[in-house]
Formats: C-alpha cells, structure tokens, sequence
C-alpha cells in the first residue's frame, strides 16, 4: 500500500492526471472480487435445480455443494451490495456518472460502434469514455442494480413482496437474477478482453493513471 | 465433543473408523464444504489474510450465517402474509422432495400415532390424530419455496399452529418450537417462536382436500409459508417448546438457520 500511495503522491507532484481517482479503484476492485464469488457460488445454487437443459461444471463453482454455496453467497451478498451501494452514491455525488456516462445518443453509439468493429475506435484519451463504453459502462450498472433488486426478491419473496411484484411473480424473479447473470458475464468477457488489448487502461485501474 | 467422544469404541482406529463411516454415507450428507483452492484465494483476498485453511473460512461463513440470522429476524414482519393463489393455480402433480425417495418415505400407522407435546407448556398430554383432526381447520394456497430455488404452489389445511399452542398452554415467551419426524435419520428442525405464532403457520392434516398423503408428510406436516421447504416438517411424531437451540437436520449441515422467506 505504501508503495502505491508514493507513486500517487509523486504522479499529482509531476501534474499528471488522475483518470481513476481512488474510490473508484477500491470499490471496482472489490465489486470484482464480490461479483466472482457471487457468480461461482450462484452457479452451485443454479446447479441444485437448473432453470435450462445444462449445469455448470463443478471445477467453476464454489462452495462445493448447496449448502455451503448459499453460504458463500448470503455472505458476498453484503460485500456487493455495501460496496455498490457506496459506488452509486459516490457517483452521483461526486458527478462522475453524469460526466462521464452522459449524454448518451444513439447515433454516438452506433459510429463509435462501427469504428470499434473495425479496429478504428482511438483510446487514446482514457479519461474520456467513448459511446460504446458509455452505454456498456451505464447499462452494467441497471443490471448490477436489477441482479441485486431480483436477488432480495428471491431471498425474501414474503417480506419483501412489493420487490417481487416488480418482476411478476418468484419463478420469474428467478429467471431475471439469471439472465442478469448471464449479462454480467458477457460484460466481463469484453470487459477483461479490452482491459488485455490496452493494457493502460488496466495500469489506470490499478495505479490511478 | 463430548457426544462425539462417547462414540469411540476402545481398540479401534478412529481415522479408520471415519473413513469407512465416510465411504458408507450417502453423498449428500458428506461434508463437502469448500471445494478446490479457488474459494481460499477468494477468501484470502476479502479477509487480507496470507493463510486461511478452510476451517477458518468455514468458521468466518457460518459468523456471517448467524448475523444473517439476525437481520432474518428483523426483517420478519408477524404480520406480512405470504401471497395466496386461486385453486387454479395449484402446481399438478405437487412435487415429492426429500432426503430420501418417495418409496422410502416412512410410512406411519394413523391408527396408532400420537403427537407427543414436551417442554414448556402447561398440558404435555399426547394428542391422537382423531383428537387432533376435532380442531377447527383452516386451508390456504401458498407458494412452497424450495432452498434447492424451485418452487410449487398447493393446499394445506389444517389447524393454524398458535392456536394449538394456546391451546396446550405453551409459554409463548420461549425461543422455540422444535421438531422431530418419524423417517429413520430423525430429521428434526427447529422453528423461531414468532414464526411458529405467524397467523399462517398450521399443523397441516390434508394436502388438495385429502387426507394428507404419505408423500406430503401423513400425518401430520407443519406448513411455514414464511420458511423455505426445509423448514417444513413432514411425518412429525414431537414438538418441544424450548429456549435451547437444538439444531436441525439440515441446520446442523450448513443451511442458514432462520431460511425465511
């Protein structure tokens, strides 16, 4: 930790510019650790009683049975939805969703779309989110928010009935906490990919800059 | 540890001893608790330690079990109704789920069972399943939710649980209503007093206007709209007033306590 705060220090000396300011590093970090062990653990659970005609294989699932799975889960449940929570107020607070996830507009995703699928889309600003990472950055946080709301409405169907009213009724909270999942899970895939393909951006994550 | 220690017999290895017991346990009742290095990295990471063997992550899990248990009971509000559905929504054929098969379940002689009544109450007379079928009955349709995550709407009827309380002068002061089932491993489960007083909870008599069959439960099940299914007996044969913590079946393996819905 030392080390990384003298690096800081130094950087804001030297005048450079901070893309990710501290918070924002320590809650993804966490978020990423929580969202992974709610993923593997909820896979063990989804595997008690499958929605679909497929499991998931055991080596990918944590916990080790149900029971213990629901363990790891109930007890990740607090670190996400802590930690999200903190995410959300932070950033409205402090303005960051509105300047850098806003405006959206759809002709702005639709040419950062065609320039990202033809290898054309710069990053050379990493303060500056491009339309599609706009929409991808704005929508994975609806359906972190939509996993969670589903989630509370299957753990407490009774007490928290109004929530499952939302989606219909418990089966269908059920399938909306899956599908979240599934979105997630194909975020993290492009996410991880890009974060690989410009690795500065994976350095600002980590180290600020 | 001092139940356990009065197992050992003199003479035998007791490594072998748990080992042959292991290999002899059907697969589910294993401790199969962390799997694999992954969840020790994991946990390794939240807790900022270098080295966790899986006892103190299993001993962290189950602090964090017990405080959900808490928030469980604050959540609870006695009065919130579980949602209640039209006969047309009743899931045909209701699903069996046990420990063991349908063929296994245990099959109880009406004729001869009694509901036997301990603990803290006034009257701790055992209770014959003519005399018990003289109290009045209420039905309800409700979602039975399984900890598995599926879920089947049916209907219970029977006579609501506080009312039988009342009725045998139980402190209703006390932590708990314990109860014990009649198949061969003893499955019990124990029931927070506030939930067992819930206005929905009910000794359960019959299943779809039915005597209640041998795969639901007969003859008597207590229905818990406000619990998952694990905490729904089936084949009762004793309940206790107590303000100990006697564990359950699935308690006593790692399912959250409370499990309310």
């Amino acid at each position: 930790m030392s080390s990384l705060a003298a690096t800081d220090s130094q950087a804001t000396r030297e005048g450079v510019k901070t893309i990710q300011p501290a918070w924002v590093r320590t809650m993804h970090w966490i978020n990423a650790v929580a969202m992974i062990l709610m993923i593997m653990s909820g896979w063990q659970i989804y595997n008690a009683s499958p929605l679909f005609d497929f499991h998931f294989p055991k080596s990918i699932t944590l916990g080790g049975w149900l029971g213990g799975a629901l363990l790891w889960h109930f007890a990740a449940m607090w670190l996400l939805m802590i930690n999200g929570l903190a995410y959300l107020v932070t950033g409205f607070a402090t303005g960051r969703f509105r300047g850098k996830l806003f405006p959206i507009t759809p002709s702005g995703v639709i040419s950062d779309l065609k320039a990202a699928l033809t290898f054309k889309l710069a990053h050379d600003d990493l303060s500056t989110y491009n339309y599609v990472q706009k929409l991808l950055y704005a929508g994975i946080i609806v359906v972190g928010v939509v996993i969670v709301l589903s989630g509370l409405s299957i753990w407490k169907p009774v007490q928290l009935y109004y929530l499952v009213m939302l989606f219909g009724d418990y089966p269908t909270a059920r399938y909306v906490h899956f599908i979240c999942m599934s979105l997630i899970c194909l975020f993290l895939i492009v996410h991880v990919a890009l974060a690989i393909l410009v690795p500065k951006s994976l350095r600002a994550m980590i180290i600020g800059h | 540890m001092a139940r356990k220690r009065s197992f050992l017999i003199p003479g035998v290895d007791k490594r072998l001893l748990i080992k042959d017991a292991v290999k002899v346990m059907p697969d589910l009742t294993r401790r199969r608790f962390i799997s694999g290095g992954a969840s020790l990295g994991a946990l390794t990471l939240l807790a900022g330690c270098d080295v966790l063997d899986s006892d103190q992550a299993e001993e962290v899990l189950r602090k964090v079990s017990k405080f959900n248990d808490a928030v469980q009971a604050w959540m609870f509000n006695p009065d919130a109704l579980a949602p209640t559905f039209p006969e047309s929504a009743i899931t045909k054929p209701f699903p069996f789920n046990g420990y063991y098969d349908v063929e296994d379940a245990p099959e109880v002689d009406g004729k001869t069972w009694k509901l036997e009544v301990r603990g803290l109450v006034d009257n701790k007379k055992s209770w014959t399943l003519d005399e018990l079928y003289q109290l009045p009955q209420v039905k309800q349709v409700t979602r039975h939710i399984c900890v598995e995550g599926w879920s089947a709407i049916g209907s219970w009827t029977g006579t609501p649980l506080r009312d039988f309380l009342k009725l045998i002068g139980a402190d209703m002061r006390a932590q708990y209503v314990w109860f014990q089932c009649a198949d061969s491993e003893g499955y019990n489960s124990p029931l927070d007093m506030r939930t067992a007083l819930h206005p929905q909870t009910q000794m359960t008599f019959r299943f779809a206007d039915e005597i209640l069959p041998r795969a639901y439960g007969y003859p008597m099940k207590i229905r818990v709209p406000t619990k998952l299914g694990f905490k729904n007996p089936k084949y009762v044969v004793s309940m206790e007033v107590t303000n100990d913590y006697k564990g359950g079946y699935w308690e006593d393996q790692g399912y959250n306590s409370f499990s309310g819905n």
